[in-house]
């Protein structure tokens, strides 16, 4: 019983916004409104000024198609909007032009999906093409502003909303699912994930026996795994105390990292669905789709897997450098100017990433360019300087955007190869461990034990494997090293 | 001299400001003089641009006599109902919601008229937001009908009905959602046309119902009538809906000769509540139609009887829509007593900004397009509009247009059916299934009974508005209809 309360049932709800659109879903007015002054980027159809008519951006209907096909929709061959109708201060005409699924409408497109790398299948139901309302502006936080400021320099944006089940079981899958879908929406180009606001995410969570509940107002893909884990919390210590989960839409607060009750929904609201009379049916023709298809760029999945098969990686590095598109985008620059594929690949995946989790920075503001990496790369592929002292390096370009080789030689990193100064180490590591140097011709571990004494003493200047091969000629003579 | 070229037809008009045998100065000063002096009675207009008008009639004077060629109405003043939004000039709607709004840009129609160098002279009154059959449904007062001002002008175009009847306009625009250019037009004893829908741009008209609504023009006669036609239609890609295959030139098809006319009567126009005198005058006409040498069939078209219960539906269905965005938050009004929540401040704007008629309809729409309601509501009338589609395409392939009645009862007193919408709902029997199938359809005046006039109503199949004219004409010169007949004559 107790564990049939825990299993968590995740849907997600994304919206993302058509960045590459120079104008609005149904005017001519410029898109780009971040950074814009409040209300400034507006004209009369996306205001609903009284008179004006709604007209279809026809490339809106070019880069909808897109992401259908990228995830795997099939696309309505004939479709019209509707009018969602509801009273609200960020609504213009105080309703939506969007698509519905029912009353005889069709969404843009219809089961679409996405695989996790597990293998899984997130089934994505259906995708509607709509336009995004104003932004509402609050003074501090949702509940205890006490004005809102309405900025339209968004509303009339152009939207995709696409719905998933609810096949996600944990905010990892839900993560992870987004972070695909993001690249994929990257590697179109038809939305920039990166821009504030232009991906947004509202999540549906129940534990079995619990009703739905809607967290709204996450703004970005990390803080929907913070929003999930803490209403999942939230809820089985609620259902532990006997208290039953209610339906209803609560908002995620980033700056407490909490979610708060915005309204308990007793029944589902009326949004008065009808058809907009005012825009003409959008007919998709085989062609166009076909046209559409043809364009099609690379995708996160076929160039992961072209990565493993021209570079030999394995499936999970490629996977990795796919997740997105700038990373992707840099390792195949670096490889211009590198010869060691999975050298590149690890720095990249591994070092890189950890360094910029560590740091919450991204790989778009970092000083170091796709040669510091081919650089590095190829000095460790050379020999030319230690892992340790490889990873100095690192650390050093990415903080002051110097070229490796310049780090290595103005802190004397460059990796030893001249044999008597090894030796002469070695004679003084020999002559400090009589003990290890006894136990050395039986013990594998004494060996190490030697060898890690000698790369201190050169400060890992040493190449290891000469270190190796001078330890052995000196315990076992010369015929028996490697 | 002043009152015989005021009663001139606007198209000859036209020709003699062309001709510079008249000034559109001296022309409009004229108009300008006639609506200080009648609009009293009358109130045909919401808003007189008096000093702007007489400023661009004397540039286009100029104009004329540097001999530029100008457009095919320089220099006539037209009158344009203020739901049409005009750059710089207040779009009350009838409303007191907008009694504040100022059209920031110019409704496509007003970019053409200004183009063919017409001058805007006003805007007119209305029926609140065009609901309604009479024109006493305005925040700014009712509109008298010029024939006797006891009696409504018909509506919801009332005020561009009575401005050209009354001759205070040459020429003035409506809007047409349920026959709201044709009801006054009848009343008015003017030629009033309800384009097909998608011939006339609808930018800039603000929308009662968006699926049935269009602007149409409205004359004297059914030349002047032909000719504002011309100016204003065709193609914009500002209106989706608007069609690009309309390209008529009806002024010029209107000389050509035509022969083998067949119409068709259908019966259910004249079902009972139909007045005697409106059935008798429209069949006078059909017979001088015969004797001209046109060929008529009584046919039945069954949908009709759910015309107009399907009509109020969808209407009304879309106008909860289209006026929800009426919230005094951006424009219009606002309660004095601000500083509550948006919920609390949208109810009350709404309550106070909109008329009592506006609400009724509002509230049927939000009814009828309710979960539970949508599909033996809306759905169903739509349904009803897909069948009547059908039934009148079907008669279309055997006749060329159709004849009824504009309206099926004579011009009645003012407040006599203010407090029973449903009665006056009943008036728009006759021109709702033009709306319903997107035809063309046109009022021309029939005559008058105890000096009260009757529309005749002329429907054609889609863009065929050159066929509405033409019969009109015929129509038109079989009707001899004495000015002085009229009360507003007399001033």
């Amino acid at each position: 019983m107790s564990e049939e309360i825990g299993k968590v049932k995740i849907g997600l709800e994304v919206h993302c916004q058509l960045t590459s659109l120079q104008t609005k879903l149904f005017c001519n007015t410029d898109s780009n409104y971040r950074g814009k002054l409040p209300n400034t980027t507006i004209c009369p159809v996306c205001m609903g000024t009284p008179g004006s008519l709604p007209v279809m951006n026809r490339k809106a209907v070019h880069c909808a198609a897109m992401v259908a096909l990228a995830l795997n929709f099939k696309i309505s061959k004939r479709m019209f909007f509707f009018r969602k109708n509801y009273f609200y201060p960020d609504m213009s005409k105080n309703f939506q032009i969007t698509q519905y699924d029912r009353a005889g409408g069709v969404p843009f497109a219809t089961d679409g999906s996405i695989i996790l790398d597990s293998g899984k299948k997130i089934k994505i139901g259906r995708m509607h093409l709509e336009e995004d309302p104003a932004k509402l502006n609050y003074d501090g936080t949702i509940d205890s502003s006490t004005q809102t400021l309405v900025d339209y320099n968004r509303a009339g944006i152009a939207l995709i909303e696409i719905v998933t089940d609810p096949d996600m079981t944990n905010p990892k899958e839900a993560r992870e699912f987004l972070n695909k879908l993001s690249s994929i929406l990257e590697h179109l180009g038809v939305s920039n994930p990166s821009l504030e606001g232009s991906v947004r995410c509202d999540a549906n969570i129940s534990l079995t026996g619990g009703r739905r509940v809607e967290v709204k107002n996450i703004s970005s893909f990390k803080e929907v795994e913070r929003a999930l884990n803490f209403e999942i919390t939230r809820q089985k210590s609620l259902t532990s105390k006997g208290i039953t989960i209610v339906q209803e839409t609560r908002h995620w607060d980033d700056i407490r990292r909490i979610t708060i009750s915005l309204r308990v929904k007793e029944e589902e609201q009326d949004y008065r669905y009808f058809p907009e009379a005012d825009l003409p049916p959008i007919i998709i023709e085989k062609q166009f789709i076909d046209n559409v298809a043809k364009e099609m760029p690379e995708l996160p999945i076929e160039r992961a897997k072209r990565f493993q098969k021209e570079n030999h990686l394995s499936q999970e590095t490629s996977q990795l450098l796919v997740r997105e598109k700038i990373l992707a985008d840099f390792f195949e620059d670096t490889l211009k100017s590198s010869k060691d594929a999975r050298e590149v690949a690890s720095w990249l995946t591994v070092d890189l990433q950890a360094y910029l989790n560590e740091r919450g920075e991204d790989l778009k503001y970092l000083k170091t360019t796709p040669k510091h990496f081919a650089e590095l790369s190829d000095m460790v592929h050379n020999s030319e300087v230690s892992r340790i002292s490889a990873k100095t390096i690192f650390l050093d370009m990415l903080k002051t955007g110097r070229m490796p080789r310049q780090i290595a030689q103005s802190k004397d990193l460059k990796i030893i190869t001249d044999s008597s100064f090894v030796e002469n180490i070695v004679k003084k590591v020999f002559n400090d461990n009589p003990k290890a140097v006894e136990d050395a011709t039986r013990d594998e571990k004494a060996i190490n034990f030697l060898i890690g004494q000698i790369m201190r003493q050169s400060r890992g200047q040493v190449n290891p494997a000469t270190a190796h091969r001078i330890v052995n000629e000196k315990l076992f003579g010369a015929k028996k090293s490697k | 001299m002043t009152r015989k070229i005021l009663e001139t037809p606007a198209w000859q008009v036209a020709e003699k400001i062309a001709r510079q045998e008249v000034s559109s100065e001296e022309y409009t000063a004229a108009t300008l003089e006639r609506i200080g002096k009648i609009e009293p009675k009358i109130h045909a207009y919401i808003t007189v641009l008096s000093e702007t008008t007489l400023e661009k009639a004397r540039a286009i004077d100029k104009q004329l006599k540097r001999g530029s060629k100008l457009g095919k109405i320089a220099g006539l003043p037209i009158a344009i109902k203020d739901n049409i939004c005009v750059k710089g000039v207040r779009a009350t709607c009838g409303s007191r919601m907008l009694d504040n709004f100022v059209a920031p840009y110019n409704a496509t129609v007003i970019e053409k008229i200004l183009s063919e160098n017409g001058l805007i002279i006003g805007k007119t009154n209305l029926d609140e937001f065009a609901m309604g059959s009479s024109t006493e449904h305005s925040f700014y007062g009712p509109t008298k009908n010029p024939w006797d001002i006891s009696k409504v002008p018909g509506g919801s175009s009332g005020g561009s009905a009575a401005s050209v009847s009354a001759i205070e306009a040459s020429l003035s625009l409506g809007s047409d959602t349920g026959g709201s250019i044709r009801s006054p037009a009848g009343f008015c004893s003017v030629v009033g046309l309800k384009p097909t829908y998608g011939s006339v741009s609808r930018y800039g008209l603000i929308s009662y119902a968006n699926s049935l609504d269009q602007i149409g023009p409205l004359a004297r006669d059914v030349r002047s009538c032909a000719l504002l036609m011309d100016c204003i239609s065709g193609h914009d890609d500002k209106d989706s809906t608007s069609s690009k295959s309309y390209a008529q030139n009806l002024v010029e098809n209107l000389s050509k000769p035509m022969s083998g006319l067949k119409i068709a009567v259908p019966k259910e126009f004249f079902d009972e509540g139909v007045h005697d005198a409106v059935s008798k005058t429209v069949w006078s006409a059909i017979h001088n139609l015969e004797k001209l040498g046109v060929e008529y069939v009584e046919i039945s078209i069954p949908t009709l009887k759910y015309a107009l219960a399907a009509y109020y539906i969808v209407a009304m269905s879309e106008a909860s829509s289209n006026l929800a965005r009426y919230d005094g938050l951006r424009y219009g009004y606002r309660a004095p007593d601000g500083s509550l929540d948006w919920i609390s401040a949208f109810s009350k704007n709404r309550h106070n900004g909109f008329g009592s008629e506006v609400r009724r309809r509002i509230m049927l729409g939000t009814y009828a397009l309710s979960a539970g309601y949508f599909d033996q509501y809306y759905l169903k009338a739509q349904k009803i509009r897909t069948l009547l589609k059908r039934e009148f395409e079907s008669a279309f392939k055997k006749y060329h247009v159709l004849i009824a009645p504009s309206m099926p009862i004579l011009p009645f007193k003012l407040g006599e059916k203010i407090n029973d919408p449903l009665s006056l709902y009943m008036s728009d029997i006759d021109t709702v299934p033009a709306n319903l199938t997107g035809i063309p359809a046109i009022s021309i005046p029939g005559g008058l009974h105890k000096g009260l006039p009757i529309g005749v109503q002329v429907m054609a199949p889609p863009f065929r508005e050159d066929l509405l004219l033409k019969v009109g004409s015929m129509i038109e010169s079989n009707v001899k209809i004495d000015l002085t007949l009229g009360e507003f004559t007399h001033v």
